[in-house]
């Protein structure tokens, strides 16, 4: 049927937009003997020659346009980054809102209508994708240490803000130069509320490139997630009051009420959905391909549930994404949690492109109505305003911190309050009943742009400038975490000497509560036993015995199996006698556990590792193609079967080779432990099982100390090193196994 | 504050405590008031039994070492200097403290927080932690729920990743490097002390 209607509708023009050139199609001169609507009756009477190539638009025009804006978006990012010194000097969304001015300017010069940042489209489509990334990388420790500042900063300064502009703006409107005396008061506090909230978009697309610590950083960027409450608290509270014109006592009370109502309500649903989403992942061991789906769903079905109950939306996607975190990540495997991170920031990254373009060409659509005084005033009110509350607030704020904040700190929180398209959909969002609504959004626009571009660009200086301190990078230390928790111990008891209930009380509490009942229902299996230093220990042994496979050092993959054979939980069970369903199961496991206290600073936009890790990659790549070189030329070395070394020596393998390119601190080693008969049968077998091979024998102790283990035979080793240096396509079955594909 | 006078009367040598511990008057009240609530039998001294007898210190898994703090070597008992004396470690720093090479180090200093974080490792008081202390300390935290193995793997990694000086052991001032990037200030200190 849809046959015939293409050939209906081909008889009309075609006119591709935004490249503005028309297609005339032929259409196929297809008669029909009797109706229009008549379908497949009408075959018999004129045989025209059958038409081989048709063109039909309008069939595919919804999709196609979409598809076209966004690879274009896209195509500008990936200019912006050819051109050299462009991206270093001016940040990405500065960029992105000139190329929407171009393309909105051209296709109003085209003619065409051009389409605005439909309010729709960006609260249900384009923000939770940046949103759900962002919370589900929060940073939790920066977070929770300064939550405190944060929600301050979050409620009272964007009611500060508000007030302040609203109030002042009103002031303003009463004089009668400027000749906008109509505007009462609410309007004007309609309007501050709109204009005071920080954006996350636009503080994440500034501050990634910037660097800069990781206490300033939170601190912004928290408060620019927290407000959101408020904002939508003040905009719903101030727009059902600007219809009814007065406000009572009782109406400010309930929307106090409101506000807590709106921010724990969204937390509850987000909290709630996340719960069922860490439940789920339990049991999808067997159909592991779809465990991305459910973190993506479940956070979406968070946020629009909450948008339903006109709840903080934000609130509940952050929420979501916090709390299902550690619990998914100990389920899911690896494959998909790197999915996960993939499309979370490949979303995200579309979607704020996709609103800076939109944000460009909306002001080229958009209706505007330019008053020089009402729109200077609200940029110098938006600054004045900022710095006025940072600073007011920071010295009441200082009172209760153990670490105080700066004048280098405040002035970073308060420069880099930017404004985003949140305040611009807002304001989009305003009925047309609104007489101002025009100068709202002109006024709207002209804040974000000077906020984003000028705030924007010279943020990154005056960073240098002040010599601010940047974000330390840092490898995942196991000491840390060790000192760490030893701490935290060690100032509970303390705290219980002093017969205090405070911080470290609560929190060891909460770990406790979450040991116990929590994780026993949320994660599958026996890990749930695991304590979280094991796991962080067990991870970071693995990634270092996968690079050293890699680069070809380890000249098999024996003894490291058979020491991470040792580190396994009890409860998982060591059947199999074939060496490679041994092999294949504890690198499944180990596998499955490793990402709980991945320290990635995963909130980049542009990286999908961290800088070390990417160094290492590298390191990896160039120490591959020396080892290959060298492996060639070496033997293999066995330790004889009955062995000389005392049980409980560990053989620490040092690779002289490396020193040339690591430093020796951070040098990474791999301990090879001769398993004891009695303790570890399986071991033992494993050893026997495999046939003794004679090779050359080289000095342990030696600079070359190459030492490897028992009888694994170069056949052997380079099938292993293939399987982990290409996580090839895998059966359906083994999907969660990247390195047993061959 | 009445009553502050009067309870800090009755505790000998005051001025000084105050002057080397950098707490208030209110502070030191308060310390006393928990002082003689944990001094059941009211000998103005405090034994080990006093402090086993927190429920919340019985549950940490390393109570017995903080417990162990307490006490200098060679004593049986806490008397309430001594008592005030520890707990200063776990005062905030205070903000601007002029840098005078001449008077000691102030005992909730950074430095001074992180030694006495390092003598509860260290048992023996050798200066180092040694890997059989480390363990002691893994096992203790670590409870019931890892093998003697991993135990071992975790020890070894954590000494070769600290230890700089390859003497197999863990001076104070590799302790210090490798807590270098934790606010040790936020970290060690507890609020209401202030």
């Amino acid at each position: 049927m849809s046959v015939h209607a293409l050939r209906k509708s081909a008889s009309s023009s075609f006119v591709f937009v935004g490249i503005g050139l028309p297609i005339e199609a032929s259409a196929p001169a297809y008669q029909s003997h009797g109706t229009e609507g008549s379908h497949l009756t009408n075959i018999t009477n004129t045989k025209k020659a059958f038409p081989v190539l048709a063109v039909n638009y309008e069939h595919v025009r919804k999709p196609f346009e979409i598809a076209l804006w966004i690879l274009l978006a896209l195509l500008m990012k990936l200019g912006f980054h050819l051109i050299p010194r462009l991206s270093a000097v001016v940040p990405e969304s500065c960029l992105l809102i000139v190329v929407g001015l171009l393309v909105g300017g051209l296709i109003k010069v085209i003619g065409e209508e051009p389409p605005v940042l439909d309010s729709q489209l960006f609260f249900l489509c384009l923000l939770p994708p940046i949103i759900l990334d962002a919370g589900y990388f929060l940073p939790i420790r920066p977070f929770t240490e300064n939550v405190g500042t944060i929600l301050v900063f979050a409620v009272i300064g964007t009611l500060w803000n508000a007030f302040f502009m609203g109030g002042l703006l009103y002031a303003l409107c009463q004089i009668e130069s400027v000749g906008l005396s109509g505007v009462d008061l609410l309007a004007c506090l309609l309007f501050g509320s709109i204009v005071s909230a920080v954006d996350p978009v636009a503080v994440l697309a500034v501050f990634e490139e910037i660097h800069i610590n990781e206490l300033v950083h939170i601190l912004v960027f928290g408060e620019s997630l927290l407000n959101d409450a408020v904002t939508v608290v003040l905009y719903n509270l101030f727009e059902e009051f600007s219809k009814v014109g007065t406000v009572t006592v009782l109406d400010v009370f309930l929307g106090v009420v409101c506000f807590f109502v709106v921010s724990l309500g969204g937390v509850l649903v987000g909290a709630i959905y996340g719960f069922l989403a860490a439940f789920t992942s339990r049991f999808t061991s067997h159909t592991r391909v779809i465990e991305p789906l459910f973190v993506f769903l479940y956070s979406y079905m968070a946020y629009l549930s909450s948008e339903m109950f006109h709840l903080s939306g934000i609130m509940a996607l952050i929420a979501c994404g916090v709390v299902m975190r550690p619990y998914v990540e100990a389920n899911i495997s690896h494959k998909s949690y790197t999915t996960i991170k993939y499309f979370l920031k490949m979303w995200s990254s579309v979607s704020e492109t996709l609103i800076f373009i939109f944000l460009g060409v909306s002001t080229v659509a958009g209706p505007h109505a330019w008053n020089w005084t009402f729109v200077i005033t609200t940029v110098i009110l938006c600054l004045v305003s900022r710095v006025l509350g940072v600073i007011g607030l920071t010295f009441i704020i200082n009172k209760f911190r153990i670490v105080k904040l700066t004048k280098k700190d405040q002035f970073i929180v308060a420069y880099g309050g930017l404004r985003g398209a949140i305040a611009f959909s807002l304001g989009y969002l305003l009925s047309n009943s609104h007489q101002m609504r025009n100068l709202f959004l002109t006024a709207i626009i002209t804040v974000i742009f000077f906020t984003v571009f000028v705030q924007g660009m010279t943020i990154r200086p005056l960073v240098e400038l002040l010599a601010v301190k940047k974000k330390k990078e840092s490898k995942p230390s196991i000491n840390e975490e060790i000192h760490t928790e030893f701490l935290d111990h060690l100032l509970t008891g303390v705290e219980g000497v002093c017969g205090h209930y405070g911080h470290y009380h609560w929190k060891e509490k909460l770990n406790r509560f979450n040991k116990t009942y929590v994780k026993r229902w949320l994660i599958a299996g026996e890990n749930f036993k695991e304590p979280e230093l094991i796991a962080f220990y067990r991870k970071m042994e693995l990634k270092q015995a996968i690079m050293m496979v890699e680069s070809g050092q380890l000249p098999s993959v024996l003894p490291s199996t058979i020491s991470m054979q040792n580190i396994q939980p009890r409860a998982i069970p060591r059947v199999s006698k074939k060496r490679e369903e041994e092999i294949r199961r504890i690198l499944r496991a180990n596998l499955q556990n490793n990402k709980q206290k991945m320290r990635s600073r995963s909130y980049s936009r542009h990286t999908l590792f961290d800088a070390d890790e990417e160094d290492d990659v590298s390191e990896v790549r160039l120490r591959k193609t020396k080892m290959e070189m060298e492996r060639r030329m070496s033997h293999y070395l066995t330790v004889p079967a009955n062995r000389e070394s005392p049980r409980p020596g560990v053989r620490r393998v040092r690779f002289e080779s490396d020193n040339q390119v690591f430093s020796a601190d951070s040098f990474p080693t791999v301990h090879f432990e001769q398993p004891s008969p009695p303790s570890t049968p399986d071991a033992v077998s494993l050893e026997e099982e495999v046939p003794k091979r004679p090779s050359l024998k080289a000095d342990i102790e030696g600079p070359r100390g190459n030492a490897s283990d028992n009888h694994q035979g170069e056949l052997d080793y380079q099938r292993l090193a293939r399987c982990l240096s290409d996580p090839g396509p895998n059966k359906d079955k083994e999907d969660d196994d990247p390195f047993m594909s061959c | 504050m009445g009553s502050t006078n009067s309870t800090l009367s009755k505790i000998p040598n005051v001025e000084e405590l105050m002057q080397e511990t950098g707490f208030t008057p209110a502070h030191i009240v308060r310390l006393y008031d928990r002082f003689e609530a944990l001094d059941k039998e009211k000998t103005g001294h405090l034994r080990p039994q006093d402090f086993g007898a927190i429920n919340r210190l019985a549950m940490n898994p390393i109570g017995d070492r903080i417990i162990g703090a307490f006490f200098s070597p060679g004593q049986e008992t806490v008397d309430f200097h001594s008592f005030v004396r520890i707990l200063a470690h776990f005062r905030p720093a205070d903000k601007k403290r002029p840098k005078d090479p001449s008077m000691p180090e102030p005992v909730n200093s950074r430095t001074s927080k992180l030694k006495f974080a390092f003598q509860l490792y260290d048992q023996d008081k050798d200066g180092k932690i040694s890997r059989a202390e480390l363990l002691q300390v893994l096992r203790s935290m670590l409870e019931m729920q890892v093998t003697e193995e991993q135990l071992e793997s975790i020890a070894d990694r954590t000494i070769q990743e600290a230890d700089l000086d390859k003497d197999d052991a863990i001076s104070f001032e590799e302790f210090r490097k490798s807590l270098e990037k934790v606010n040790i200030d936020h970290k060690m200190s507890i609020r209401f002390l202030r």
